[in-house]
């Protein structure tokens, strides 16, 4: 099915099951210990052995030769696999750093080798004993240093974008700000450290493993392992957190596939938690100017947005400036982005990527902007809301409530109690309010399902979707159902298995709505193989309490599937309704702080978001997205940070006591609202994502608090003690 | 309450005597080693009660308790986030205490009680804060869940035995259960998806705190 046209009425809009707030159909698994991840495959007649990975003790460079005498001696090894043994391999399509394979090293904790032996013990311990000479090379690893040297990417990645006379209209502008702000590498930091167990049955191999996108994990573990992709099964049923550092065929897997062949037996690879900071991807730092000119009433003029990042050769931007193409009005504008060869672990998506740290800057802008105009930070934001995009005036967006989020979350938060700047205090408490809007582009992809229904009439829904914590087994079973006219508890969901219909995975906030639209497609093809089997008018069936009904006639789903059953399968594909019109999701972050007057110590005490993301598929999944999200960016505002050895290239602090990422005792009780709104652009779920909206914007939030509690502008993340306290009035 | 410095001589003296046992047994494990033409031996019989459970195992002096329960047992219900003891999705509880099961060896704990995930309750047959979490959405990947509900057990548990924390107020009066408090004690369960709010709803709701 393509779609093509806004959406009409269709079964989904009776809402019985969508929309409904359904509890997690995979929560008794996950909250019994019994939801299988990829580590946790267990057969017991399968001898299963254990590999573990050894990391490069260098950044650049090549190896001169390896010594694994010692570690094949070990006790309980049966293997010792190295880079060199392997040869350099074909690189998989969506990697940018060789995974394994060849004597070069290209960052820290390159995989160069991996030892096999009967426990993990043993394997861990043969592991130590292996010993790489290095011929090392000099890199290059502070993007700030490097900033100079920045070269413009090739026009695939739109570098530069302008319209109308930036510079001219900046010049003249009454209000200006010129300002710059950076944001550091940051880590996924999932909890659950990639995995895999490797079983090879003659030349095909099963793979069990922890993948956000199966097909493509599939395709590029087929290129680096040299074998043909019909020869590789995956599975990654459950998923423990991918954030995007799973989005793409890493080292564990490769890993367990060789030393699963070298050993001749199934062996299970865990990267250890210090490999998962350098040995994987990460966001990377960007540097961002930020000029803004206005009337004096106002209205943005002029706009501009600039961004330094860096990656390995061959590499990509992390995509700062893109939500300021489409953000504010303002008929003169430009875009840069610059790219630096830094030789550090590869850059690549995380959460949100572009519009995350873009966000961080460009809303702390929009607080200084507002501040220099003489506005309250809502009122500027909605002077300058735009519902056409500024570059493309005659192309419309889809739908955008970006005023109605802040006008509702103004009023829910008490904004207009909001102090000013330094003025409220409570004991040795500063306390601020800040806003923050947030956006992200609605992306879909591609997305294909089976859908069977048997002789007892349970609807059975199959594709290579994965779960990574967002609901999609919830959401996929609530399609189903309201599609086939079933409860909830007449679905069955099988996801991330190869063998499945290809669909477009998680990431990119594009996963519910492009997955749900798929099953979608794969429902309708078997109603219409109901009703064709039944001699219906597909086009008037209607499947309702598990019946199917033409004028009438009335037939139980279980009778009409007969005892062989009957089949659906589809794939939903996208017509041109992205390109007439810009499809974005808006939201409004409130967030209140204290801020210890004596020691810096911020506290968040409130937390409100505002969502304008389409129709919500299930309000309870949704919400969770996105206080989700909200807590990821109290991270990124207050303690993120992966700090670079800038002599030996790496990431210091490679490990969840070095890397601080938020706990219980960051967060206060959070509130979500969505804005009650169906996009018929979008798809025939008319729903858009949320997942990555929740995180845009929150971190400038707490920094624009933070200001108002106290007067201290940082524009430098992550807002620590030291870069506060100088700012901070005397304590007497 | 234990004198902290107490605590840390005997942490001392632990590492010393431990120091000195290693190197004695080393000696004698090479010494056999050339008599008898053997390695060393280093596979301990542990005995523990797991969920109810008499377990014997034969395990490597290294194993930790957390993999004897995953690769031993396949009790993989415990999980391994970070194995050393910065995550807590490894908590279980050891004779009603919780502990990071990845910072013990296997080894230590013959004679043990251990409670795992699996045994709270199960499919079917929740445990209340198994349920709990279900209700309130208190989990996304589910990879920390198995630690944070052991955790959130052992919490309120631990309340109720008058264990004070970090940010108890009062150590004369007896330890309230109290968002704070709930919140501070839950902090070495790291949740990256962020579950945090609808955590502390969870253990609120069996707990009996009111908002």
């Amino acid at each position: 099915m393509k779609f093509e046209t806004p959406a009409t009425t269709n079964p989904i809009d009776r809402l019985k099951v969508i929309g409904q707030p359904i509890h997690r159909i995979d929560g008794e698994l996950k909250t019994t210990g019994r939801a299988m991840y990829a580590y946790e495959w267990h057969d017991p007649n399968t001898p299963y052995a254990y590999g573990y990975p050894v990391g490069a003790a260098i950044a650049k460079g090549r190896i001169n030769a390896m010594d694994v005498t010692a570690a094949k001696s070990a006790p309980g090894v049966l293997a010792v696999v190295t880079t060199l043994d392997v040869g350099k391999r074909k690189k998989g399509k969506f990697n940018t750093a060789n995974l394994f394979g060849g004597d070069e090293v290209q960052h820290y904790h390159q995989a160069i080798a991996v030892v096999v032996a009967e426990t993990f013990e043993e394997a861990r311990a043969a592991a130590a004993l292996v010993k790489a000479d290095y011929a090392e090379e000099r890199g290059t690893f502070d993007l700030s240093a490097e900033r100079r040297a920045a070269k413009k990417p090739d026009e695939s990645q739109e570098p530069d974008t302008a319209v109308g006379d930036f510079e001219a209209a900046f010049r003249s502008a009454s209000v200006t700000l010129d300002q710059s702000y950076t944001t550091p590498d940051q880590s996924h930091a999932m909890m659950e450290p990639h995995a895999s167990i490797a079983a090879w049955n003659g030349d095909e191999v099963t793979v069990w493993t922890s993948s956000q996108m199966i097909d493509w994990w599939r395709s590029d573990l087929a290129t680096t392992l040299g074998v043909d992709k019909g020869k590789i099964h995956l599975m990654s049923p459950f998923i423990g957190g991918g954030f995007g550092g799973k989005l793409f065929l890493r080292a564990d897997a490769v890993l367990a596939a060789f030393g699963a062949k070298a050993a001749n037996r199934p062996v299970k690879v865990a990267l250890p938690r210090p490999f998962v900071i350098n040995n994987t991807t990460h966001r990377p730092a960007t540097i961002q100017r930020i000029r803004i000119g206005a009337e004096r009433n106002g209205k943005i003029t002029a706009i501009a947005h600039e961004s330094w990042s860096g990656d390995l050769p061959g590499g990509g931007l992390e995509t700062a400036v893109n939500q300021t193409r489409l953000l504010y009005a303002g008929a003169n504008r430009m875009t840069a982005m610059r790219l630096v060869t830094l030789d550090l672990p590869e850059g690549n998506a995380m959460r949100a990527p572009g519009e995350a740290p873009g966000l961080m800057a460009l809303e702390i802008a929009i607080d200084e902007m507002a501040e220099r105009v003489g506005m309250d930070p809502i009122e500027f934001r909605i002077v300058n809301d735009t519902q056409v995009d500024p570059e493309k005036p005659e192309r419309p967006f889809s739908h955008r409530d970006l005023i109605g989020c802040l006008k509702l979350g103004a009023d829910r938060f008490g904004w207009s109690n909001r102090p000013k700047v330094g003025s409220r205090r409570e004991g040795d408490w500063l306390i601020g309010m800040g806003v923050a809007a947030a956006f992200r582009n609605n992306l879909v992809l591609p997305s294909g399902a089976r859908v069977k229904l048997d002789r007892q009439g349970v609807v059975t829904v199959e594709t290579d979707m994965t779960d990574i914590g967002t609901g999609s087994y919830t959401i996929i079973a609530q399609t189903a159902a309201e599609m086939m006219g079933v409860g909830i508890d007449k679905v069955a969901v099988q996801l991330g298995d190869s063998r499945f219909p290809v669909s477009a995975g998680s990431g990119g906030q594009f996963g519910a709505n492009s997955s749900t639209s798929g099953v979608y497609a794969a429902c309708i093809k078997l109603r219409d193989a109901i009703a064709q089997k039944l001699g219906f008018n597909s086009g008037d069936a209607v499947f309702e309490n598990g019946i199917v009904r033409s004028g009438n006639r009335s037939v139980p789903l279980a009778e009409a599937a007969g005892p062989g059953g009957l089949v659906g399968e589809d794939t939903m594909e996208w017509g041109d309704l992205a390109k007439t019109h810009q499809q974005s999701t808006f939201g409004a972050h409130f967030v209140e702080v204290g801020v210890d007057v004596a020691t810096g110590e911020t506290r968040i005490r409130r937390m409100l978001t505002v969502c304008a993301a389409g129709r919500i598929l299930n309000p309870i999944t949704a919400r969770s997205q996105v206080i989700g999200a909200m807590t990821m960016g109290a991270g990124g505002a207050l303690s993120e940070e992966l700090a670079v050895d800038t002599r030996r290239g790496f990431f210091v602090n490679h490990d969840l006591a070095g890397y601080e990422v938020p706990v219980h005792a960051d967060i206060p009780h959070q509130e979500v609202v969505f804005m009650a709104e169906t996009d018929p652009m979008s798809s025939p779920m008319k729903a858009k994502g949320v997942g990555e909206l929740g995180l845009c914007g929150v971190a400038a939030a707490i920094t624009n608090a933070i200001y108002n509690a106290t007067g201290v502008r940082v524009r430098h993340y992550p807002i620590t003690l030291d870069k506060l306290i100088g700012g901070l009035p005397d304590v007497a | 309450m234990q004198d902290p410095i107490q605590l840390e001589l005997s942490r001392r003296d632990l590492l010393i005597s431990s120091a000195a046992t290693v190197a004695v047994t080393g000696v004698a494990g090479s010494a056999a080693a050339q008599s008898a033409g053997k390695q060393m031996a280093y596979v301990t019989k542990v005995n523990f009660t797991v969920n109810g459970e008499r377990r014997e195992l034969d395990v490597d002096n290294r194993t930790t308790l957390l993999d004897a329960l995953r690769e031993h047992l396949h009790l993989t219900g415990t999980k391994k986030g970070c194995d050393h003891g910065q995550c807590g999705a490894c908590t279980v509880m050891v004779d009603g205490r919780r502990i990071n099961s990845c910072l013990t060896l296997a080894v230590m704990h013959d004679g043990d009680e251990v409670t795992t995930i699996e045994g709270l309750g199960q499919p079917g047959n929740l445990h209340p804060m198994q349920a709990a979490f279900v209700k309130h959405d208190g989990f996304q990947c589910g990879y920390c869940t198995p630690g944070q509900i052991c955790s959130s057990v052992a919490v309120l548990e631990e309340i109720k035995a008058n264990i004070p924390s970090h940010v108890t107020g009062d150590l004369n009066s007896p330890a309230q259960l109290t968002a704070a408090e709930v919140r501070e004690r839950m902090s070495g369960n790291i949740c990256r998806c962020g579950a945090y709010s609808n955590i502390l709803d969870a253990i609120s709701e069996v707990g009996g705190i009111t908002a």
